[in-house]
């Protein structure tokens, strides 16, 4: 069942184009991220689901119902704010009440029920506090309970973790995962950090430019990136630019990589993770630049020919010879060729 | 890097010393016993204090400037409000030269306004053939002119520091828009409407300028009252006056600064 579904959606402003003819299905109970770079037209499409933003096109459709013109406060999203939006001047328990009070619900049952929502993000013991008393992660809850207890049609999340230290991100995607699955909320989310919406979406919409350049599950765009703005976007990749030719792929400074699936491309992408570093005998020969120690991983700067490509592998062992390998040294590369894709744009 | 600092702290200390000295002064004074001002005193009396209570115009013209203030007041702050909400909230046109309009007040010196509201009182009397100088409602309608452009001013900045996202959010949980504005915007609103309603009334209790030629008989303002009694007399009276005038004022600041926090807004 279709929850959420926007149909030719088109935003214009001025001569600009935010949106341009966008469609997108949610079905019920899922959650999809809609995932791009600063200005591409992510914020915007969340807006004209809500109702802040008129679309110059196309409609809106929340539970096979046209919404497309009535006011935010005739369409039952609930909006989770970057800045949670909670009222200043309303303790925790009258901000969860606000919009069952604006359903006009008897006090007492209303309150039970804040009480209630409350409880879902474990805040029940601070419902008397204001905002102001509260942390940047509370003050987040208390936004998730507001929309929650309405029981919303799609429950519709602003860029929910950018405001919270990397400590709490962790526990906080996991945590509205939890909800979102328990309550079976359809949920839009935005974000333009991949990692959050590669670990909690069921789906992914990744724009650009307020174009859709690609949908699909987080395998899809991952491994099946659809151009190289994706394969860069999501993930990390080495997207290099050179054309197929005399059965190999070769780089603009003429470096040849093996590969020639597609005849057409003039992208060569490949994962960093996937590939491995050999003796400069095996595989694709290059000179190591600069080795970066993250911890569990590592990550080596090869130049191949005059072309940085950046290789992720576990940090090795001291016995290792990857250990001893130093910034000038030659090495090799090796890959799987399934693991190259090969994009036309 | 420590010259700066201790310039920029000299700085204050002079600047603080040149305004908060003679107002020491003026309360030292107001409890030596010579009726000329002399150092050191002869002795200290609370002589001057009790004049100043039973003084006839001194007590009425407190009570006229507390009413034309707190009139002054109640009028221009809601009007005030309501210019500052569609010069930041509407697509009102031209609205730099509206702000520059409303702010006006504060720029014209007191004076100049004063006697420009005078002839102009002057000539509509004459054409309706009533009495609008040396009235009350003539008085308050020049103090109305100080109250507004202090509540445009305070109200405008405090909308700007307001988050919009609050209010879509009401809108958003289903609040219809006048729900929104008496539930979320208006109390968000409210420590920027206090400061400018105290501001707007120590503005017209304190106002001289504007309301010299606009007094009539029996119906002095404090201010006036007290530039009259100088006229006659240079006892330390004024100095008694004046500092029950500061404690009424560090009163009010006292007392809404419990409920909204002024250095937040100015």
């Amino acid at each position: 069942m279709k929850s959420l579904e926007l149909v030719n959606i088109r935003k214009e402003y001025g001569d600009a184009v935010a949106v341009d003819d966008m469609n997108m299905t949610i079905r019920k109970g899922e959650l999809v991220s809609l995932l791009g770079p600063s200005g591409c037209g992510k914020t915007t499409t969340l807006r004209m689901v809500a109702g802040f933003v008129a679309p110059s096109a196309g409609s809106v459709l929340i539970d096979g119902r046209d919404v497309t013109h009535r006011p935010p406060y005739e369409r039952n999203t609930a909006l989770v704010f970057q800045s949670y939006a909670l009222f200043p001047h309303m303790s925790v328990a009258q901000n969860v009440a606000f919009g069952l009070e604006m359903r006009r619900m008897p006090r007492a049952e209303r309150e039970a029920k804040s009480l209630e929502a409350l409880r879902r993000v474990r805040l029940d013991h601070l419902a008397e506090r204001y905002p102001r008393q509260l942390s940047g992660g509370q003050q987040q809850r208390v936004a998730l309970a507001r929309g929650l207890v309405l029981n919303p049609d799609v429950f519709l999340l602003d860029e929910p973790l950018s405001n919270l230290d990397a400590k709490l991100r962790a526990e906080v995607r996991s945590e509205i995962r939890g909800l979102q699955q328990a309550l079976e909320l359809t949920t839009l989310m935005v974000t333009h950090d991949q990692e959050e919406a590669l670990t909690m979406s069921d789906g992914l919409v990744l724009m650009a430019g307020g174009r859709v350049r690609q949908s699909g599950s987080a395998q899809d765009l991952y491994e099946r990136p659809a151009d190289a703005f994706v394969a860069d976007f999501v993930g990390r990749s080495n997207v290099l630019e050179g054309r197929v030719e005399g059965g190999s792929f070769r780089m603009k400074d003429g470096t040849a990589l093996p590969g020639t699936a597609v005849p057409t491309a003039r992208y060569y992408t490949l994962r960093p993770e996937k590939i491995a570093l050999t003796s400069p005998d095996q595989g694709v020969p290059g000179t190591l630049r600069e080795v970066l120690y993250l911890g569990a991983q590592t990550e080596y700067t090869v130049l191949l020919g005059t072309t940085p490509v950046t290789v992720i592998r576990a940090t090795p062992g001291p016995d290792d010879t990857l250990a001893r390998l130093r910034p000038g040294d030659p090495v090799g590369l090796r890959w799987n060729s399934a693991d190259a894709r090969l994009l036309d744009s | 890097m420590r010259l700066t600092s201790l310039i920029y702290r000299g700085t204050i200390v002079i600047a603080y010393t040149v305004m908060l000295l003679p107002v020491l002064l003026l309360v030292v004074t107001s409890f030596f016993r010579d009726a000329i001002i002399a150092f050191p005193p002869t002795g200290l009396s609370l002589e001057w204090y009790r004049n100043a209570l039973t003084r006839d115009e001194f007590l009425s013209g407190f009570l006229v400037s507390v009413k034309v203030a707190a009139i002054a007041t109640a009028i221009g702050v809601p009007t005030g409000t309501a210019a500052a909400m569609a010069l930041v909230r509407s697509r009102l046109r031209f609205k730099a030269a509206i702000t520059t309009f409303l702010l006006g007040p504060i720029i014209v010196p007191g004076i100049v306004a004063g006697i420009a509201l005078y002839l102009s009182y002057l000539a509509v009397q004459n054409r309706l053939d009533m009495d609008i100088v040396g009235t009350l409602p003539g008085l308050i309608a020049a103090h109305v002119l100080l109250t507004i452009p202090w509540t445009v001013r305070v109200v405008i900045s405090g909308l700007q520091g307001l988050d919009r996202s609050v209010e879509e959010a009401a809108l958003n949980l289903g609040a219809r828009p006048r729900a929104v504005f008496l539930r979320v915007t208006l109390p968000m609103m409210r420590p920027a409407i206090v400061a400018a309603a105290m501001f707007s009334f120590i503005q017209s209790f304190e106002n001289l300028e504007l309301t010299l030629l606009l007094v009539g008989p029996g119906m002095s303002t404090l201010p006036i009252a007290m530039m009259n009694y100088l006229e006659f007399q240079v006892d330390p009276t004024l100095a008694a006056v004046a500092t029950l005038q500061i404690a009424v004022i560090a009163a009010m600041m006292l007392i809404t600064d419990r409920y909204v926090k002024l250095s937040r807004i100015v």
